[in-house]
Formats: C-alpha cells, sequence, structure tokens
C-alpha cells in the first residue's frame, strides 16, 4: 500500500469540510477566523499533493503565497474585530448588524 | 508501509485538531487545537518533501498566527466558555451541517468519480508546466528559483500587501477620537 494523493486530496476535501461548517455554525468571530485558517491550510494540502503529482514546484510556490495573504488577512482581521470589541465586549457575528446603521 | 503509518497518524491529528477548533467551546481550545492541525499539516508536508513549506507552516502558522489568535483572546478578555447549546439563529446549525454534507458529497463525488486509471486518480492535466521539481537539489532551491524567477513581481506585491495590513491594523485599533468612542463603553456608567 501507497501513500497516493487521492487520500491527500480526501483528507483536504475533509478538512475543507470541517472548517466550512465552523465558519457557518460558530458564531464567535475568532472561531470563524480560524475555521477560515483551517479552509485555507486545506488547501495548501492539496496545493502540494498536486506539486507532487504533476512534479511541478509552481504549487508549492503557490502555498507560500496562501501563506502570505493568510497572515495579511489575519492582522486586518483580527484588528477589526479589536475595533469593534472595544466598543462591545463579547461580541457574537449576529450582532454586527448593528454596522446596517 | 512506513509512510502509510505517517500519513494516518498525521491525517488523525489534522483532523481531530479541526474538530476540536470547531466543537470546543472555550476559545483558547481552539486556538490550541488549531496549533495540533497546523503541525499535523506540517507533518504531511514532510511526507510531501515540501521540506522549506513544512518550517514555515510551523514557523508562520503555529508560531505567528496563533499567537496573534491568543493574544487578541487575552486581550480582550474573552477566554471564557461560550455557551454552545443555545441556537440563536434557528436552523443555523442544521443549516449549516447540510450544506457541509453538500460541500462533502460535491468535493469526494469530483475526487471519485472523475478519475480516469483505477478509478480514484483524480488529478489531470500536463506535467511540469512552469518547472519540474529538480529532486537532485533540496526543496528550498527548488522554491526560491520559481520564486524569485518566474514570481518575482508577485513577490514584490506581497512585500506591499504585508506593509498595506500592517499600516491598516494600526489605523483599525488607534484610539483615534477617544473622546466620542469611549461614552458606550462599560464601566462609564456615568453618562
Amino acid at each position: 500500500m501507497r501513500v497516493t494523493e487521492t487520500w491527500y486530496l480526501t483528507l483536504s476535501a475533509l478538512l475543507f469540510t470541517v472548517g466550512f461548517v465552523g465558519l457557518l455554525v460558530r458564531r464567535n468571530p475568532l472561531v470563524m477566523f480560524m475555521s477560515l485558517e483551517l479552509m485555507l491550510n486545506a488547501v495548501n494540502i492539496s496545493f502540494v499533493a498536486f506539486a507532487n503529482k504533476l512534479d511541478d514546484i509552481a504549487g508549492q510556490t503557490a502555498v507560500f503565497f496562501v501563506l502570505v495573504v493568510a497572515a495579511a488577512e489575519v492582522v486586518v482581521g483580527l484588528s477589526i474585530v479589536v475595533a469593534v470589541m472595544r466598543r462591545r465586549p463579547s461580541i457574537t457575528a449576529d450582532d454586527l448588524r448593528s454596522l446596517k446603521g | 508501509m512506513v509512510d502509510v503509518i505517517v500519513f494516518a497518524v498525521a491525517g488523525l491529528i489534522v483532523l481531530a485538531g479541526g474538530l476540536g477548533v470547531v466543537l470546543n467551546s472555550n476559545p483558547v481550545r481552539s486556538a490550541l487545537s488549531l496549533v495540533a492541525s497546523f503541525f499535523g499539516v506540517a507533518v504531511l508536508f514532510v511526507l510531501q518533501e515540501a521540506h522549506f513549506l513544512a518550517l514555515v507552516q510551523i514557523v508562520v502558522y503555529a508560531g505567528a498566527i496563533v499567537v496573534l489568535f491568543l493574544f487578541v483572546i487575552m486581550l480582550l478578555g474573552v477566554d471564557e466558555v461560550e455557551d454552545l447549546s443555545i441556537e440563536p439563529l434557528s436552523g443555523q446549525r442544521i443549516g449549516g451541517l447540510l450544506a457541509g454534507a453538500a460541500l462533502l458529497v460535491f468535493l469526494l463525488g469530483g475526487l471519485f468519480l472523475s478519475g480516469g486509471d483505477e478509478g480514484a486518480v483524480a488529478v489531470t492535466g500536463t506535467e511540469s508546466v512552469t518547472q519540474p521539481i529538480d529532486e537532485t537539489q533540496p526543496n528550498i532551491d527548488n522554491l526560491a528559483t520559481d520564486l524569485f524567477g518566474r514570481n518575482v513581481l508577485a513577490f514584490e506585491a506581497t512585500a506591499l500587501l504585508l506593509t498595506i495590513a500592517t499600516v491598516g491594523a494600526v489605523v483599525l485599533v488607534r484610539n483615534a477620537g477617544a473622546e466620542d468612542l469611549s461614552v458606550d463603553e462599560p464601566g462609564r456608567a456615568d453618562h
């Protein structure tokens, strides 16, 4: 028995689904961000699997860029959470509907 | 055989960590489950000979990003247990689970039904379009050749992106106009 890329893609699909359900179900914005990170990681797994299978380094380069964008996204997202939570502590994502004005 | 065992263990850690993030009611535990999941992913990267990415995965994700999460959780003092038994938006959970199941069926269906040979090999495409992986060189050399050759402009753009993100974070959390903002802060009941 050998680990093929199908195994990696299956695991990636499972992890992506876990993150997706977490993003939809949880209401704490911090946990929602973490679920988003899980989804990004699932995509990274499949990128590396494709890079290996197709013998092309571009898949690994893509993971590198995903990492950078994820870091930027977390920084901006968390600062939005901090800015909002300063005004209303123990916020949930539902409370953000007050942004409608 | 060894790689099957490593894959099984790392895959279990990845999935258990992912479920831990979603199911834990305490955000700190969620963040720590996230670390476990990231470490599992790093092991999978090593298994696929992507050594540099495994290192960066641990340093950037498990190090920097999760520490940022924990820092914000502690800063805001929201490290308390959230009551998960209440479902404020009726049907949210069932809807989320249904959407997740549909997505999973979609993904796995695409993976296993499209298979060319042996029924379950969904990887199609031309091999080595941009740059083949040179097995005689270290992984980091391969990655650097592609990153600083073909993708050098994108690399420069990420520098700009990170600068913008940093400036944006400073602007967002800067306490400008604190007098106006602090009116409805808790503990200022005198207003």
